[in-house]
């Protein structure tokens, strides 16, 4: 019983805050790429 | 002698009537059912159309389909002992997908892992009820709201309740619309129900949206590699989508790969809901969790919404929280539709489908970090 529970809350703890972690870092670098490559870059004409 | 043999001839003519049993009966009414909620009433029909026929035909006595060199036990062994059918329609869904909103506003993303909380509060749930550690993953994992995902998980880890999780996971992905506004109701204020959130304004270059799919496969790779063929199906799909350069691919993968799957994975699903399997008190214990799970990842989406509205001061409306349990693009239009009804200039649809699309990966990864830990554990 105690080995289901630690399953139980294992998961939960490592899901649950894993799954927001994982995400809030996918954000920051998503933001990261925006200010890299910017949508204005590509709207410049060429030459210049 | 011959009277003998063209009685034995009829007896097996007639074996599929004398060997039928109240339970295949029930289970090919249940069959039915599912026919008619696909053709008459529209629900979820490119599913529950062969799932229905799925379990009509591995209900019939002595049809042998899912015996050994039966035609579903061939696809079964194919397609989902192998796990191919989902991660095949992950990739038309990647091809079908446009993050942008989610790319124009990243934040939204937190509202997609919240959405996920529900899978993980029903594992425990469902533990609690005595189901085993293998099966309560299982059953959690419906709250993802993501077909391909439950069945992927589920066939991984507890086929048996294939038919049960597969099912309950496209009903109440069906029913959001009526499950989803009472609880955005009880859990918000009027106040918050009417913030106006504006349009969407352009800001995401064509490199960012190519350069995405890579960065989260990569991203997946190093944090939960065994969610790769998941999360590398469903961005192969969308780079095939934002490249521009191999449409002829990204079409076929959203239009011909994902119905010819669909159309075998609907009916492979079918054949797992044989009597002996389906019909027991366990399976009312998985829909009756699945509705919990779909509720908690609900009302989890919502105040998680409520949350970011106070650190932004009032700027987001913590109804498109609801969004973020993924159910693409369902959620997201129940958004629209509460939002609107208290103040006619909020434009939350955008942003409820950047929160929807940041549930479709959410649930991904979700999913990818069950299965790393559950590896980790050596469970499975």
């Amino acid at each position: 019983m105690n080995e289901m529970w630690t399953f139980g809350l294992t998961l939960t703890i490592v899901g649950m805050g894993g799954t927001l972690l994982s995400l809030w870092v996918l954000s920051l670098l998503i933001s990261a790429l925006k200010k890299l490559f910017p949508l204005e870059s590509e709207h410049q004409p060429k030459g210049h | 002698m011959l009277w003998q043999s063209v009685l034995s001839g009829l007896e097996s003519l007639l074996g599929g009537v004398t060997q039928l049993t109240l339970a295949h009966l029930l289970m090919i009414l249940i069959g039915c059912l599912l026919l008619y909620l696909g053709i008459g009433r529209g629900i979820e029909p490119l599913l529950f159309v062969p799932i229905g026929f799925g379990t009509i035909l591995v209900n019939i006595p002595l049809a042998a389909v899912m015996e050994e060199g039966g035609f579903l036990r061939t696809l079964y062994n194919m397609g989902i002992i192998t796990e191919l059918f989902p991660i095949l329609i992950f990739i038309g869904i990647g091809a079908m997908t446009d993050f942008s909103p989610l790319l124009e506003n990243p934040k939204i993303l937190l509202l997609g892992a919240a959405g996920q909380f529900g899978i993980f509060l029903t594992l425990l749930l469902a533990l609690l009820l005595g189901y085993s550690q293998l099966e309560s993953l299982s059953i959690g994992i419906i709250g993802a709201c993501d077909g391909p995902t439950a069945i992927y998980v589920t066939s991984n880890y507890a086929p048996h309740l294939l038919g049960s999780v597969s099912v309950a996971a496209y009903s109440y992905m069906s029913l959001v619309p009526i499950i989803q506004p009472p609880i955005m109701r009880f859990l918000t204020t009027e106040r918050e129900r009417k913030i106006a959130m504006h349009g969407v304004k352009k800001s995401v270059s064509n490199r960012t949206r190519i350069l995405f799919p890579i960065l989260v496969t990569l991203f997946t790779a190093l944090v939960a590699p065994m969610g790769i063929p998941l999360m590398g199906a469903l961005m192969l799909g969308n780079l095939m989508k934002v490249s521009g350069c191999v449409d002829r691919l990204a079409n076929t993968s959203a239009n011909e790969i994902a119905n010819i799957v669909t159309l075998l994975l609907g009916l492979t699903i079918g054949a797992t809901m044989e009597a002996g399997q389906f019909l027991n008190v366990r399976t009312l214990g998985i829909f009756a969790l699945g509705f919990i799970a779909i509720t908690l990842d609900t009302a989890m989406g919502v105040l998680f919404g409520k949350l970011m509205c106070f650190f932004t001061g009032g700027k987001i409306n913590p109804l498109i929280g609801a969004a973020g349990i993924s159910a693409f693009p369902m959620s997201a239009r129940v958004v629209q539709n509460e939002g609107f009804k208290y103040n006619k200039k909020s434009h939350l649809l955008m942003h409820a489908m950047g929160a929807n699309t940041g549930g479709q990966i959410g649930s991904v990864m979700a999913a990818a970090i069950m299965l790393s830990v559950v590896k980790g554990m050596g469970l499975h």
